[in-house]
């Protein structure tokens, strides 16, 4: 049984599609991780997944059940948590005021105020700061420590390095690492590539709102995936799963 | 006209079209003027107060349709404009010329008051000029000379009723005229692109070099002008004005938004139909007094929930159409070469 | 002695003034609408009390407490059904909405009350008043009218920074689509917010028929004119600010007041828009205050 299944997902803004038939599955405690260069559309189709982007096509079943017409903050409640892109904290309210909210789901499970300052660390003398006045770092740490206050089930990550220093994208990446023993899946994107085949049990490829490429990380050799990242040939990759985009 | 995009498309500014439609235009207009000598003066009677509402709807609509401003203070000018008949006349001006020097008058005042009210924006914007139209009405009353809150009749006036409504007829098509004629002009230029983008995103016009502050100006002291315009419109046809309380009263703007609002904010064409549709209801239903208020609060907001492009700018979605040609739209010198659409 | 009455009575008016502007000031501060019938639910919650009262028997003071959570419930209603698909539409919709209520509430209310003033009896308060000295006596009611709204602003403020319900409105006024990702359903933080908005504006107008000695069908014209030129020269932030806004609106009537009956109003309004010019920024933004 997959924790998360999606199923020829498109979507877009206007009339112009981002997602075209996407489709890929996560099994509890699998972190996936979608690449791809600016403008493939793995920010929506993060955001098609947790509910906040509207669906044009295609399904989305969590636990094998169809979600597809819930709205977000129903995913939310049964176990869905996205980290936004831009990280979206409440800029009006203070560290410990914003990790509140994230368990506003009242979804109850390990994490807690004490356990999410645990496993980051560096949230722990901010608290009582407004969220405003925080470094980028420090609110990407906040904006994850957030999303597992709902206990979460699910954790979407959107571009959780952007625009931040290494070393304290490495803090992060660390503090991730954390938070996986606890079981839950995880789908991330990411831009930085040698450090998502770190991580990732499984890659998915998109180009131009399609899913070029995909496989257990293992098996992907970086050059197929570097390929398909700026949509090269891929035919030669023997091991990748080849998916012929538009016309699957 | 060609443009910078490439040599295989130009720019149509619907040149055509703006030539034909302003020779219609003035068809309807050199009939309208001559309807005194076809029908009764009742009919054109109630033709004049037709005139000064789709003027009214008209330069509403130019300041919170095309310009994003939303105003519930207009009857400040309006009341200006009529009070401004009494100035110019006890002055020893013509009732008729007054209309027009009071006009360019609370122009003068108005901008200066821009000043004031573009302290504020959006919605507070809205309750900032209808704090202004307030504070004009309690100093205008103050005056002895302008009846002192009890109203004042015009004292020269022309005496026979049939040559006084006959010039009130041809003022009011006139300045309905130069309303729509105005507006139209000013879209059609470089202000009306300006507006356009200032509309859609303030900041990024202002960061492409547009001036807004100046070119919001321009469309308030306009707007005050028309609304004074019609005003003294309606203190000529009314012989004076009646209760201070009533020129300046917010009622006229809610008359002005429903007319924009039913006929369709954001067109030329829009108002106009607003302002007809009105003046049926008004025609027909105004005996209704209190109910027939409610009811217009109530059509404009389903107006605005359910046919929010208003009953023209269905229409014209519908059917790709317009009367009047604003704004331009870039179209291939061969037919055959499709524009590539992002 | 004259002027210190007046600065006395401008004082307590300002208490007034402040409860007015309370609701106009959450409601635009979570949802960025600027309620243009703030004044009209006013008056609707004078006369729901008067209702209650003549119908029921009962006091004043009871039948706010059913006249408050009716606006409540009135209010978040309305925000469900209407404000909140017009403020989909963009800024116009849910002004002209509003704006349409203004219109709408006090043609009702004639239809059914006529112009007559109806009067909200509250015994021997009306005319209770604490002497200080020969010339200076204080109202009661006046006092009364402040102390609740400090008591209202000491309360709003707690459950803004210290109830769940509250957070979620702060975090709805910085993000309502972040607060959905949260598993709050935003569209009900807002419509609590605007329930709670027409809950104070009823509250207010029960006290603005105190005051008047009674309520007519377009009290509300004026109020929402106090209102808001307390929210404005108070400085769109903060409850306190408020509440030194509607402070200095009063004292502005009060002492306009002792040169011509007639001046209060005008020099109200211009002290306004003198406050307004002055300001060296314009209004452009605010947040709720936390």
């Amino acid at each position: 049984m997959s924790l998360l299944k999606i199923e020829s997902i498109s979507a877009g803004y206007g009339d112009a599609p981002a997602v075209s038939g996407v489709s890929f599955s996560v099994e509890p405690g699998q972190l996936v991780a979608l690449v791809g260069a600016n403008g493939a559309g793995k920010s929506t189709l993060l955001r098609v997944i947790a509910g906040a982007h509207k669906i044009w096509g295609g399904s989305v079943s969590f636990h094998d059940q169809d979600i597809t017409a819930t709205q977000d903050f129903e995913r939310a409640r049964q176990g869905i948590s996205l980290v936004p892109e831009g990280r979206r904290l409440f800029a009006s309210l203070t560290v410990k005021e914003n990790l509140n909210m994230g368990a506003a789901a009242r979804r109850p499970g390990l994490w807690n105020l004490d356990s999410v300052v645990e496993a980051l660390p560096m949230i722990k003398p901010l608290l009582s700061r407004n969220a405003s006045r925080l470094s980028g770092g420090q609110q990407q740490a906040v904006a994850i420590g957030r999303a597992l206050m709902s206990n979460p089930e699910l954790l979407l990550l959107d571009e959780v390095s952007l625009g931040l220093a290494p070393i304290i994208v490495d803090e992060i990446y660390e503090s991730l690492s954390t938070v996986r023993k606890s079981g839950l899946g995880v789908v991330l994107v990411e831009q930085d590539l040698s450090r998502t085949i770190k991580v990732a049990d499984y890659i998915v490829c998109m180009l131009e709102g399609h899913n070029v490429l995909e496989g257990a990380a293992a098996k992907l050799s970086r050059e197929s995936i570097t390929a398909a990242y700026f949509g090269h040939s891929i035919e030669s990759f023997d091991d990748a799963t080849k998916k012929g985009g538009a016309t699957k | 006209m060609t443009s910078q995009l490439s040599a295989d498309y130009k720019v149509d500014h619907f040149q055509k079209k703006a030539t034909v439609v302003g020779l219609v235009g003035a068809a309807v207009f050199l009939f309208a003027a001559v309807a005194p000598y076809i029908f009764a003066t009742d009919v054109t009677s109630a033709w004049i107060k037709l005139f000064y509402l789709i003027s009214l709807a008209t330069t509403w609509n130019l300041l919170a349709g095309y310009a994003g401003m939303v105003s519930v203070g207009q009857q400040a000018y309006i009341g200006l404009g009529a009070y401004g008949i009494f100035v110019f006349n006890d002055m020893g001006l013509d009732p008729y010329s007054s209309v027009l020097v009071a006009s360019v008058a609370v122009g003068i005042i108005a901008f200066p008051i821009s000043y004031v009210a573009f302290r504020l924006r959006g919605g507070y914007f809205a309750i900032g000029t209808w704090v202004i139209a307030e504070a004009t009405r309690q100093i205008v009353i103050r005056f002895d000379s302008l009846g002192s809150g009890r109203g004042r009749s015009i004292t020269t006036y022309t005496e026979d009723a049939i040559y006084r409504n006959l010039f009130t007829y041809w003022v009011a098509l006139a300045i309905m005229g130069l309303a729509i004629v105005a507006t139209f002009y000013l879209l059609r230029s470089r202000l009306g692109v300006a507006l356009q983008s200032i509309r859609d995103n303030e900041v990024a016009a202002k960061s492409m070099g547009i001036k807004v502050s100046q070119t919001k100006r321009i469309v308030f002291v306009v707007a005050a002008m028309g609304a004074a315009a019609a005003g003294g419109i309606i203190c000529l046809q009314g012989l004076g004005v009646a209760s201070p309380n009533t020129i300046f009263g917010v009622n006229y703007s809610a008359f002005m938004i429903f007319m924009v609002l039913i006929g369709g904010i954001g067109t030329i064409e829009g108002p106009i139909i607003g302002a007809i549709i009105y003046f049926l209801m008004d025609y027909y239903f105004s005996q209704m007094g209190l109910w027939y208020m409610v009811v217009l609060g109530v059509l404009a907001i389903l107006i605005m929930l359910f046919l929010p492009r208003g009953v023209w700018g269905e229409i014209s979605h519908r059917f790709n159409f317009k009367v009047f040609p604003v704004g331009h739209q870039v179209q291939p010198l061969f037919p055959g070469i499709k524009l590539k659409k992002k | 002695m004259n002027i210190v009455n007046a600065l006395i009575q401008g004082v307590l008016l300002g208490g007034l003034f402040a409860i007015s502007a309370l609701g106009l000031s959450l409601a635009f501060g979570v949802l960025k609408v600027v309620n243009l019938a703030h004044g009209q639910i006013m008056t609707l919650g004078a006369y729901f009390s008067v209702m209650t009262l003549t119908s029921l028997g009962m006091d004043v003071w009871l039948s706010i407490l059913i006249v408050v959570p009716a606006m409540f419930a009135i209010g978040y209603v309305v925000q469900r059904t209407m404000l909140q698909r017009a403020l989909r539409m963009g800024e116009l919709a849910p002004l002209m909405i509003t704006f349409g209520f203004s219109v709408i509430i006090p043609n009702v209310l004639i239809s059914v009350f006529t112009n007559n003033k109806l009067q909200i009896p509250i015994g021997d308060l009306a005319v209770a008043s604490i002497q200080v000295s020969d010339s200076i006596s204080i109202g009661v009611m006046p006092l009364l009218t402040l102390a609740i709204a400090v008591i209202l602003i000491v309360l709003l403020q707690l459950f803004l920074a210290r109830t769940r319900p509250g957070r979620n409105m702060r975090a709805a006024a910085d993000d309502p689509q972040t607060l959905s990702l949260m598993g709050v359903n935003y569209r009900n933080v807002y419509a609590m917010a605007m329930g709670l908005a027409f809950a104070l504006a009823a509250l207010a107008g029960v006290f603005f028929g105190i005051r008047q000695g009674g309520v007519t069908p377009f009290d509300g014209q004026l109020t929402v004119l106090f209102a808001f030129e307390a929210v404005i020269i108070g400085g769109l932030g903060s409850p306190w600010g408020t509440l030194a806004g509607g402070i200095v609106l009063g004292l502005a009537q009060t002492v306009a007041g002792l040169f011509g009956p007639e001046l209060p109003l005008l020099v109200g309004n211009l002290v306004f828009l003198l406050v307004l010019v002055l300001r060296p920024t314009g209004i452009v933004k605010s947040k709720v205050a936390s």
